[in-house]
């Protein structure tokens, strides 16, 4: 699936270059990305530093172990394939706690440090695992508390009321992830059978 | 209560970046070795990323700058506008699952025209602070640890998304209007 909306949207923008004879906005928007790409990676490259290096402080302090067991009720029903002791439980954690309180920065190293662990879970390295499937689903679709960048605009903007859209934000992240949920469990089943 | 939250964001980091080293050394952890050992990591993990990150902002760039996404938004527009959705929200919402920047911009530059109190304004403002950009989370995190199946993941947060849209465009019409 991301191969053919990969190559549609490349596609299909190149052929509405071609119908209007600009063909320099494809280049130029193609070495604009790529340069933007790896400029974003090494922003990240810092914090991921710095974020995996406190998470490292926590996992040798018991925290990290100590955050999953007192959760594990939650999380065991939706990971049952990830041992309760396991590390990816509490990275997991970390980084859903991130993206409800609205800190996108700081929950992207967890998200990663928390795929590499689920990983070493995984028996087939090239595909997606269960686990992989849910923490993604409730990722993508997690409820948010504080939307922190649209408040900053929404203040920038002189707002009356810029923090009027943090309810209907909570409504429609919880509506999101519980369908999120719902769907990954369904999907799960089918996928299962086809096997 | 929102005004819980927002202390709650404001003050998270600086409560756990005091309380993790504190906790650690009491605990007889030698906490700054622990903090190089485990930083050295972050570098390998982002220039890991960086040729999904290539491939997936190279065709977003092009869909969005050759005016495709335009197109396909005003095709949508006239469709949607029955059910109450304003055609000028769409770009935003073609976008949000695509780039985090990109949506970020769009939605700017909708609460600048229409006014951050707008009708527009106010579900722009819903919309980008509650869905997040999925296909660039999928083939970043997948990509991190070299799976290239991702079996139903595209699927379920694309749908999620789209759920997500429509429960903002509910409420936002319920408490706004």
């Amino acid at each position: 699936m991301i191969n053919i909306v990969w190559v549609v949207m490349i596609v299909s923008g190149i052929v509405l270059a071609v119908v209007q004879d600009s063909p320099e906005i494809v280049t130029q928007a193609t070495f604009q990305a790529a340069q933007a790409a790896v400029k974003y990676a090494l922003m990240l490259a810092g914090v991921m530093s710095f974020w995996l290096g406190i998470m490292k402080i926590a996992e040798e302090a018991g925290l990290v172990r100590g955050l999953a067991r007192l959760l594990r009720p939650f999380t065991s029903f939706l990971f049952p394939s990830i041992p309760s002791q396991h590390p990816a439980m509490g990275s997991i954690l970390m980084n859903l706690s991130a993206n409800i309180l609205g800190m996108g920065n700081a929950a992207t190293p967890f998200g990663l440090k928390a795929m590499g662990e689920l990983q070493e879970l995984n028996g087939n390295k090239e595909e997606a695992s269960e686990a992989m499937c849910t923490f993604l689903a409730i990722n993508t679709a997690c409820l948010t508390l504080m939307p922190t960048m649209i408040l900053g605009i929404r203040l920038s903007a002189e707002s009356a009321a810029p923090a009027e859209i943090v309810g209907p934000t909570i409504f429609a992240t919880a509506v999101g992830m519980g369908i999120a949920i719902v769907a990954d469990g369904i999907f799960r089943k089918i996928y299962r059978r086809r096997l | 209560m929102v005004e819980f939250i927002q202390n709650l964001s404001r003050w998270a980091v600086p409560v756990f970046l005091l309380f993790v080293p504190l906790y650690a050394m009491l605990r007889g952890v030698k906490v700054y070795e622990c903090f190089v050992k485990g930083a050295g990591e972050g570098f390998a993990i982002a220039v890991r990323i960086i040729p999904y990150l290539v491939a997936m902002m190279a065709a977003v760039g092009i869909f969005r700058q050759t005016g495709m996404m335009d197109l396909v938004s005003d095709a949508c527009g006239s469709v949607l506008q029955q059910w109450g959705i304003p055609p000028e929200i769409i770009p935003l919402a073609i976008m949000r699952p695509f780039s985090g920047g990109g949506a970020l911009g769009i939605a700017a530059e909708l609460i600048d025209a229409f006014g951050p109190d707008s009708f527009i304004g106010r579900l722009a403002s819903t919309m980008q602070g509650s869905t997040d950009t999925t296909f660039f989370v999928l083939t970043v995190y997948f990509g991190s640890v070299g799976v290239r199946k991702y079996r139903y993941s595209l699927a379920v947060g694309l749908l999620a998304d789209l759920t997500t849209f429509f429960a903002s465009v509910y409420i936002v019409n319920r408490v706004f209007m």
